[in-house]
């Protein structure tokens, strides 16, 4: 027993007591086991046959950086498409019209119940079934028509349409009717009404599910590859087949893929800020911002309890 | 219609509404002047609100007929039969009808400045800069000249009905609904709502306001008219009614309430 415990609670004066933090042994066990296996992950990749030349001469190689681009071509392609529709399927499915709503959900029903693949290869292969386009006004072989760009924007593009109508009608719901009652009230008709009062503030639901179907998207476009689309994941297939370096030119692929998803990453934050506009009482700053504060103030930043140390 | 005239700015005959099987409104008969202020009291569920939304078509009557300052609202009668509008119809009579909810609905993504110059410019093709103008002349009316550039989720709730309030005199209407303006209140946030419509009040708008404010239908008040279970059960002066009920169910209910 120490002096201290002997004198009693009472005799020590309040403000020479100090608080001692629990310690978290755990924690400390936790971090140095998951330190132990990224280190041993480290080592063998370190160790492992890789010809990490390769990997630098190919990564910005003319046919990846083409297909880089193809990639992120498609994928903002068949999103627009998907949107648009996904939309307008959305705005059936809520209509009141039996017949429209039907429609809207039997779409839904066949694109989200089959593989992307499968509609993939359908599209490719329409002129199976039907050797002419004849819309009338234009009239063409399918085989020439039926492009792998096609094909790929037709696969991807509808196959998104049913996702993006189900997250549309999501964010459409979930605007207050209130909001609604308030604009026809004003006498604003209701197409008016959709486009100013509802659909602005159902944006703020429908974008962050929307960027992770972008992100999906970039990395579901390798898909048109066996319908000989030239994308990313078929170029490093491509060149990997000719210098049988399959894992470096992987590893090529993955950097791009990695590096258009990050910077998409960054550009849906932005725009989940603009339309968070009047949600919140004040918008938090930027990264960019914060970075900069961080670096004009570094040397107050070290602060206990309001106090500069 | 000039304002001179005496057709009665809203006049309802035998309005009946129904939701599914219950019948919310039996049959109301009544009429507004122009230029007073009509107090709607009742309990809830009583029906009083859904009679001020069929006066703008937010909610379409069953039976009978409603008009508002002489034109029937959101139907045209032929023979016996009363045929609804067309969207557009409904529309452009609601524009001169303005509304005023328990829960503000302002929009959110819009500022202060932008609610009440969203349905100028976008219903009446006003220009922004003279919409900009007049919004701005409104909210100063409503005591929030500061407030033109705030959202509305950076007001307080009398701010932010003060604000609706501009937001509906923007189209100039010739009749305001307020559908229980200070329910959705902190205590303390009434008097500068009620003060608001009392000035409305004084420059000779026609008003129907459904509220539970006995205190500013007593002094405000031109008409009071008691509903309970879907019909008017007592009707008359404002200080008449609230002091010497006749019927016994605005007996129960005013001692329960004043």
């Amino acid at each position: 027993m120490s002096l201290d415990l002997d004198k009693g609670r009472d005799e020590v004066a309040p403000e020479e007591l100090t608080a001692v933090p629990v310690r978290h042994w755990g924690r400390w066990i936790g971090a140095g086991l998951v330190i132990a296996l990224l280190a041993m992950v480290v080592w063998a990749f370190a160790n492992a046959k890789i010809n990490w030349n390769v990997v630098g001469d190919y990564l910005t190689y003319d046919r990846i950086m083409e297909g880089a681009l193809n990639t992120l071509w498609i994928t903002v392609c068949a999103m627009v498409l998907g949107l648009v529709l996904g939309m307008l399927l959305a705005v059936m499915r809520l209509s009141d019209n039996p017949v429209l709503s039907s429609v809207a959900y039997g779409y839904i029903w066949f694109f989200r119940g089959t593989p992307v693949l499968v509609q993939l290869v359908l599209w490719y292969n329409l002129s199976y079934i039907f050797d002419t386009v004849n819309l009338g006004f234009y009239k063409n072989e399918m085989n020439d028509v039926m492009t792998p760009f096609l094909a790929a924007l037709l696969g991807l593009g509808l196959n998104e349409a049913a996702y993006m109508a189900e997250i549309a009608r999501a964010g459409i719901k979930s605007v207050d009717s209130g909001q609604t009652e308030a604009a026809q009230a004003l006498g604003m008709n209701g197409t008016k009404t959709m486009r100013r009062i509802v659909l602005p503030q159902a944006m703020r639901v429908i974008i962050p599910p929307s960027g992770n179907e972008f992100i999906n998207m970039l990395k579901t476009s390798s898909l048109a590859s066996v319908i000989y689309f030239d994308e990313l994941f078929r170029a490093g297939d491509t060149i990997s087949s000719r210098n049988l370096a399959v894992m470096e030119m992987m590893m090529v692929v993955s950097v791009w893929y990695l590096l258009l998803t990050t910077v998409f990453s960054i550009g849906q934050y932005y725009l989940e800020r603009h339309f968070a506009k009047g949600s919140d009482r004040e918008q938090p700053p930027t990264p960019l911002r914060r970075l900069r504060q961080q670096l004009t103030t570094f040397r107050t930043k070290s602060r206990v309890g309001g106090e500069t140390v | 219609m000039s304002d001179t005239d005496d057709t009665p700015m809203v006049k309802a005959e035998r309005v009946h509404k129904s939701f599914g099987a219950v019948e919310v409104l039996k049959g109301i008969d009544l009429q507004v002047r122009r230029g007073e202020v009509f107090c709607v009291v009742g309990p809830s569920g009583s029906g009083k609100s859904t009679f001020l939304r069929c006066i703008n078509h937010l909610e379409k009557i069953n039976a009978g007929r409603l008009y508002v300052d002489g034109e029937l609202v959101g139907y045209r009668q032929r023979g016996n039969k009363l045929y609804e509008m067309r969207e557009r119809e409904v529309a452009a009579q609601r524009r001169d009808i303005g509304m005023v909810f328990q829960r503000f609905n302002l929009f959110p993504h819009m500022t202060a400045a932008e609610n009440v110059m969203e349905a100028p410019v976008q219903v009446k093709g006003l220009p922004k800069a003279e919409a900009r103008e007049r919004a701005e002349e409104l909210l100063e009316r409503v005591g929030l000249g500061d407030r033109a550039d705030h959202y509305p989720a950076q007001l307080s709730g009398g701010q932010q009905q003060r604000v609706a309030i501009a937001r509906a005199l923007a189209m100039d209407p010739k009749l305001m609904l307020f559908d229980e303006p200070t329910s959705a209140l902190d205590p303390e946030l009434v008097g500068e709502v009620l003060d608001v419509m009392r000035a409305l009040a004084e420059d000779g708008m026609t008003m129907i306001v459904v509220t539970h404010e006995m205190g500013f239908a007593r002094e405000v008040g031109d008409s009071l008219v008691f509903m309970d279970e879907g019909v008017v059960v007592e009707s008359g002066h404002p200080r008449e009614v609230l002091t010497n009920p006749r019927h016994e169910r605005t007996k129960a209910f005013l001692s329960k309430v004043l």
